[in-house]
């Protein structure tokens, strides 16, 4: 029951990314729905694609705030760099640090280290286990769990309930 | 109305020239071998974008699939270059 | 009125392509380079697209894939390399603060 369940949702997915590719034309859908019933039946367990991810209401509206969230700081982010790169002396003070995580998803992990990367002034540099090393570029702290407050506790809020 | 539109997108288009220059710059003096690559990884998605412009320009959309592969194709490299550098396969 | 909002989420999205080369120019280390290069432009490309899903509605399919595509391998890539670049033993500039990642590689090593 859970592989159908899978199995339905990577069909849609691969119907998703076939329609935004051609567009809505009756014969284009018929040729991608084949195509997607073809990989979904021979490889229903490597083509799951977001195999971690519960589906319930709670985390839908999880997933849509960390969209937001996301949107926002990655405005943020942009213009905190602008503006550093503009600036004629470059105020950087770089280090790189070590936080930690709560999330126990592989698929959870990676979203947070992708969020990371695209936040203001932090880069993931190597992942761990729960250690994350992560390049600040203005470190304003050096005890990790200041740090994990400062950098990962905006995004794993939601990522936990989503993906656990 | 319409020439300032003109306007944004020429403007555009040359910030755009600009920074291919200067990513083209860092690629030739980086003075190490992830320096370049990061130069390179910057330069492909400005092409990206030039080629997304260019798809406007001459109203084809089959460029747009020409974006997408070279962005796949691109991101495909630079974790190559990556994994070269950090020293093999273990 | 579209062409117009298009022309200047476009312009806005140039920008951002060009302060993120700038940075790639101007920062002392590898490190810094990748933080101006990964955010700026991914930044850029996306306003760049979403002006140019307002200038011709029906490439709207397209141009959304690249911009997920974007949002997602950009990341990664910069991730993968710093990761082979702090491997390989690059140096961070000199006004960096402090490096956890090589003292846990010492602890290891001793």
């Amino acid at each position: 029951m859970r592989l159908f369940k899978q199995n339905v949702i990577t069909f849609i997915s691969l119907m998703f990314f076939w329609i935004l590719l051609t567009g809505l034309d009756i014969q284009e859908l018929i040729a991608g729905s084949v195509i997607a019933l073809t990989l979904t039946i021979f490889f229903p367990k490597s083509s799951a694609l977001f195999p971690e991810f519960k589906l319930s209401f709670n985390s839908m509206i999880n997933f849509i705030m960390f969209v937001f969230v996301f949107s926002f700081e990655l405005i943020k982010s942009n213009v905190d760099v602008a503006l550093r790169v503009v600036h004629p002396k470059i105020p950087i003070n770089p280090g790189i640090v070590k936080v930690k995580t709560k999330l126990k998803s592989r698929l959870g992990r990676v979203m947070l280290a992708n969020s990371i990367t695209l936040t203001p002034g932090t880069l993931t540099v190597e992942t761990d286990g729960e250690d994350y090393y992560i390049h600040w570029i203005d470190v304003s702290s050096r005890d990790i769990e200041t740090a994990t407050r400062k950098i990962v506790a905006k995004f794993e809020k939601y990522l936990e309930v989503c993906y656990g | 109305m319409d020439s300032l539109i003109q306007f944004l997108f020429s403007a555009s288009f040359y910030l755009i020239l600009i920074s291919m220059l200067m990513s083209f710059i860092r690629l030739i003096i980086g003075p190490t071998v992830a320096d370049r690559v990061v130069a390179l990884d910057s330069m492909t998605i400005v092409s990206i974008s030039i080629i997304v412009y260019l798809a406007l320009f001459y109203q084809r959309s089959i460029y747009l699939d020409v974006a997408l592969v070279y962005g796949l194709l691109s991101f495909m490299g630079v974790v190559a270059v990556a994994r070269y550098i950090e020293g093999g396969l273990k | 009125m579209m062409e117009l909002i298009g022309g200047i989420i476009t312009f806005l999205g140039a920008i951002f392509l060009f302060l993120g080369s700038l940075g790639i120019l101007r920062m002392p280390d590898v490190y810094n380079r990748m933080q101006a290069g990964t955010k700026a432009t991914t930044l850029g490309s996306i306003l760049f697209f979403m002006g140019i899903c307002f200038m011709e509605s029906q490439w709207i399919g397209k141009l959304v894939l690249l911009i997920l595509f974007i949002i997602f391998t950009n990341p990664v890539s910069s991730h993968a390399l710093a990761r082979a670049a702090h491997k390989a033993g690059i140096k961070l500039a000199d006004q960096s603060v402090m490096d956890e990642l090589a003292a846990k590689k010492g602890e290891i090593d001793d």
